[in-house]
């Protein structure tokens, strides 16, 4: 259950759609199904009434969605953010990827988002889902009524949530939290104890799955290059990736060091895999390392900051370093 | 489609006689695009280049391959020859068979498949090559030495005298460096100060010297012939303008317990100071540390005691720029720091000292008036123990050391000892030493005059151990000729320390993108042939800060740097380099990723309007790289994850196509 009810941020998007303060509203629609929320625009009072949506299933990060929506009018765009969406908003205004001015921002709290495919692992044909008193309780074609803890149906991105606090809006809806001490890297700590043989055994175990939908990519909001070099015959780099046996590997390492320093781990890539590849724990592997080796950086954090991957300081460690500790982890 | 010609040299037997170049030219006859190969003798000789020359003529060749020495060597006197020929200078490629083949490899067919590889991949390079044509940029006329010891002093002399302006970037508030601490100087014993402060002054009334004093660089942006400089001009709280040296505010100053550094901390100076007498520039300051009126507001002493009104409390850090053709590193050394030699109680004893720490002491401005007397109770030292080589030649304890030898230690040690004896006969000198190094005009005669006429007792061994007892040094050493334990109460114990380059050094080698050793020595551009020029075009380097040397040896390489300079700013424009970055508009998203890691700062964003496919138009914001600026260092071209930055000469794909070529 959300702590901000639907009628607030309905109300809230029709006040600034009347006042002119914007001319279109980017918020969660439903899709086939009750879960299966997507992103909308919205221009009236009416498309609000019948089709936003606000629940647990809103977890699509829209910040990505203004690269393209606020280059399509001069209006300004209404935008909801939840506190992690906030640092990939900030961090694409670092990369100038969208005007500033063009956007309303309304902070929402979150208490996460449900993640559908734990209730689809026990229960088949999900008609709708409720939740009360922390029971989430999904009624099913096949299987009948079926009762969840609220806590178990979390993502990763969720259960570890680093920080409840919005680190950008223009108006705040409910309370702000805090930055958090989660342990969004205790799986990146196992992977690192494994031996270099089961490490790659592991990641080509989940590698593998890949059906190359470009899901991943595509929702990340890092990703907002004017042509991917995946999409790119020119760069070379699709025939090396299609070159190896395991040539997954290839696409993901790649894009893994792309968005190295500007990751802020929204978690959305493994949220949109319909292949359930955890993802974001390549994202957090490059977050450690690079906390370990220049002090703690948060991408997103602020605009305008220099990831320390883009950055010198004579504090650096020396590559020497960074190759040993490479070796111990061998 | 390229027609290449390939031209694999023997260079004598540094090649053939590990590389089968016959073997190389015949498998490079049957790669894409060449369409002639061949070998001789000398590719670099005349004849050599005649061949490349009618080759180009006869086979219509688009695009050269030798396969020779490194690029370094002769890349640009192949590409002379090339447009000799009527060819782009940029069609032509060097695979480095020499360096990286035949002087690494002992066994022929490896040295020989390596050679035929890397052949492969210049082909691969060239096949992609497109003719480049390097723009002009023009050359400021001004040069910039940092540091302001004997090294700097010279070059900025040299400089000036063939009547380019320069400016001098000390820390200190006076130049002269550690020169200046010196006493008497070897092998010819002459005061150092006699011979050093002529030249200090020659730099004060040189109209073509700025001297900024107690001031560093902060920022160093642009290139050869174009320099922008930020230069920090740290608070003195003195006007330097107004104040005339006279010294009455340093006797007045009530803040008495300032360590002094000049004499490396054996007696105090005040808040407000000047370093010693003959300093340049003769003005003083205030140090912030100490000086009560700027810690609590209350004293003032100075201010009122000057009768030029030239103390200013408020003075803030000023930052000025101006822009450079070229700089001269000349940032000096200092002693290691004695922290981690504990067995010679150093940290224990005060009278363990450290050879420039003797300096002081036997030195008439010194904290005893030039009177040798035991840092601890005054009275004359009567045995003296010098230890040679601590920290230096240490590669077994890399943690403390330092592996190189620092090269002063033995004649100074020698002049140490022979002064002393000198002048107090009644004094029993010892050296230990590892090896005694004199190589240089009139040194080894020097050391033996020490020995034979001085009677300083010169031993082979090492101190193990010192420790202080009942007011003497228990020195604890091998004799390894004798083969015995010696056991010596010292009243004085000398280390030779070890020498490294000041601290400073590092972060300016950032600043100025020129490269380190690994013991933090600038490197050279090459070991013998280009000694005090840094990879990177348009700095210099003079002095200690390339590595050991003493004075004389400092003063020539002082004047080479100059020469260096003034060679360059004798130019009114310089060539550039065509192998700059470009941005592929269509590509570029404008995430100001290539501008945050360019070094240069060559980089700028502007929007620009784009027609799309339906007729509309979008404003997009793309980078623009200033091809001027640009260094073609490639550090925009990894950064752009697109792939939209890429360096002309050395395209992603041309790199790729080697990468292809090497792996195939």
């Amino acid at each position: 259950m959300q702590e901000i009810k639907r009628e607030v941020l309905v109300n809230k998007a029709k006040e600034l759609l009347s006042d002119g303060t914007v001319d279109r509203v980017l918020g969660w629609k439903r899709g086939e199904f009750d879960y299966d929320v997507t992103p909308g625009v919205f221009r009236s009072a009416e498309e609000l009434d019948s089709g936003f949506v606000w629940g647990d299933f809103c977890g699509a990060n829209f910040s990505k969605y203004l690269v393209k929506e606020t280059a399509k009018g001069e209006g300004r765009v209404l935008v909801f953010l939840k506190p992690c969406d906030t640092y990939s908003f900030n961090q694409l205004l670092t990369e100038h990827r969208f005007d500033r001015e063009k956007v309303y921002a309304l902070g929402v709290p979150c208490n996460g988002m449900l993640d559908i495919s734990r209730i689809k692992e026990s229960a088949e044909g999900i008609v709708s889902v409720c939740e009360e008193d922390g029971k989430v309780t999904a009624d099913t074609l096949y299987d009948g009524k079926k009762t969840f803890d609220r806590d178990a149906l979390l993502p990763d991105r969720c259960s570890n949530c680093k920080s409840k606090k919005h680190v950008a809006y223009d108006e705040l809806l409910g309370s702000d939290g805090e930055v958090l001490d989660s342990g969004r890297f205790d799986e990146v700590e196992k992977l690192e104890k494994m031996t270099a043989d089961e490490r790659f055994a592991f990641w080509q175990g989940e590698l593998s799955r890949c059906i190359r939908c470009n899901a991943c990519r595509d929702v990340c909001p890092a990703c907002t290059c004017e042509k991917c070099v995946f999409d790119n015959p020119d760069s070379g780099v699709e025939n090396k990736a299609a070159a190896d046996s395991f040539e997954e590997k290839m696409f993901h390492i790649i894009r893994a060091f792309h968005v190295a320093g500007r990751c802020t781990d929204c978690g959305e890539c493994s949220r949109v895999c319909p292949q359930h590849i955890p993802l974001h724990l390549l994202n957090r592997k490059f977050i450690k390392d690079i906390d370990e080796f220049y002090g703690e950086y948060q991408a997103g954090a602020e605009v305008g900051s220099r990831a320390p991957v883009v950055n010198y300081t004579t504090d650096d460690i020396e590559p020497s370093q960074a190759v040993e500790r490479g070796e111990q982890n061998a | 489609m390229q027609r290449i010609g390939v031209f694999v040299c023997h260079c004598g037997t540094n090649i053939a006689g590990t590389v089968d170049v016959k073997a190389v030219a015949e498998a490079l006859k049957n790669e894409p695009g060449v369409v002639f190969s061949t070998d001789y003798q000398y590719m670099c000789s005349q004849s050599g280049q005649n061949m490349i020359k009618e080759a180009v003529a006869e086979h219509r060749l688009t695009g050269i391959v030798v396969c020779s020495c490194s690029p370094r060597m002769h890349e640009a006197t192949f590409r002379k020859t090339a447009q000799a020929a009527g060819l782009n200078p940029y069609m032509v490629e060097i695979a480095n068979i020499r360096e990286q083949c035949s002087w690494v490899h002992k066994d022929m067919p490896i040295g020989t498949e390596k050679a035929v590889i890397l052949a492969k991949a210049a082909v691969a390079k060239v096949n992609l090559n497109a003719p480049l044509t390097p723009g002009e940029s023009p050359v400021t006329k001004r040069a910039l030495v940092i540091g302001g010891g004997i090294a700097g002093i010279q070059t900025a002399l040299d400089i000036a005298d063939a009547g380019f302006p320069v400016d001098i970037v000390e820390t200190k508030p006076t130049i002269g460096g550690k020169m200046a601490q010196l006493d008497k100087t070897f092998p010819t014993l002459d005061c150092a100060a006699c011979i050093l402060t002529p030249k200090m002054v020659d730099v004060a009334q040189n109209e073509k010297i700025r001297i900024f004093s107690y001031s560093e660089v902060t920022d160093v942006k642009g290139f050869v012939g174009n320099f922008d400089v930020t230069i920090k001009r740290k608070a003195r709280y003195v006007k330097e303008d107004v104040c005339t040296g006279c010294g009455l505010c340093t006797e007045k100053c009530p803040q008495k317990n300032v360590p002094n550094e000049f004499n490396l901390g054996m007696d105090n100076r005040r808040a407000i100071y000047i370093p010693f007498a003959q300093a340049v520039p003769k003005v003083a300051t205030i140090d912030p540390n100490y000086c009560t009126m700027l810690k609590t507001g209350k004293c003032g002493v100075c201010s009122k005691v000057c009768t030029a009104g030239a103390i200013d409390y408020s003075a803030k850090d000023e930052y000025i720029e101006e822009r450079y053709g070229a700089i001269v590193a000349a940032t000096g050394f200092n002693p290691i720091s004695m922290e981690k030699f504990d067995e010679f109680a150093y940290s224990q004893s005060k009278d363990v000292i450290t050879s420039l720490e003797l300096e002081r002491l036997m030195n008439a401005a010194g904290p005893t008036g030039g009177t040798l007397l035991r840092p601890s109770d005054g009275e004359h030292p009567h045995t003296i123990v010098f230890v040679q080589c601590v920290g230096s030649r240490c590669a077994a304890c890399e943690q403390k050391g330092k592996e190189y030898c620092s090269k002063i230690c033995c004649m100074y040690t020698a002049k140490h000892a022979m002064l002393i004896r000198d002048k107090y006969p009644d004094t029993d000198v010892y050296v230990f030493y590892i090896d005694v190094r004199t190589p240089g005009k009139n040194f080894d005669e020097f050391y033996r005059r020490a020995v034979e006429e001085y009677g300083v007792h010169y031993i082979k061994g090492m101190v193990g151990k010192v420790s202080p007892e009942g007011g003497k040094l228990k020195v604890q050493a091998s004799d390894l000729i004798y083969g015995k334990q010696l056991h010596i109460d010292a009243d004085l114990v000398v280390l030779a320390a070890a020498i490294e380059p000041d601290k400073s050094a590092r972060g300016l080698a950032t600043m100025l993108t020129a490269s380190m050793d690994t013991n933090d020595f600038f490197t050279e551009a090459h070991p013998k042939l280009r000694p005090v020029e840094s990879p990177t075009a348009g700095v210099f380097l003079s002095g200690t800060c390339q590595g050991p040397k003493d004075i004389p040896e400092t003063v020539a390489q002082a004047g080479a740097a100059a020469s260096k300079v003034i060679g360059l700013l004798a130019k009114d424009k310089l060539l550039g380099n065509p192998c700059v970055a470009h941005s592929d508009e269509m590509m570029c998203n404008g995430c100001s990723t290539c501008e945050k890691v360019c070094p240069y700062g060559a980089i700028t964003y502007q929007d620009k309007e784009f027609r799309m496919p339906d007729r509309t138009t979008k404003v997009r914001r793309i980078a623009v790289v200033n091809e001027a600026v640009c260094q073609g260092c490639g550090a925009c071209t990894v950064a752009c994850m697109s792939g939209a930055m890429d360096l002309r000469g050395f395209s992603s794909k041309q790199i790729m196509a080697e990468v292809d070529a090497i792996c195939k």
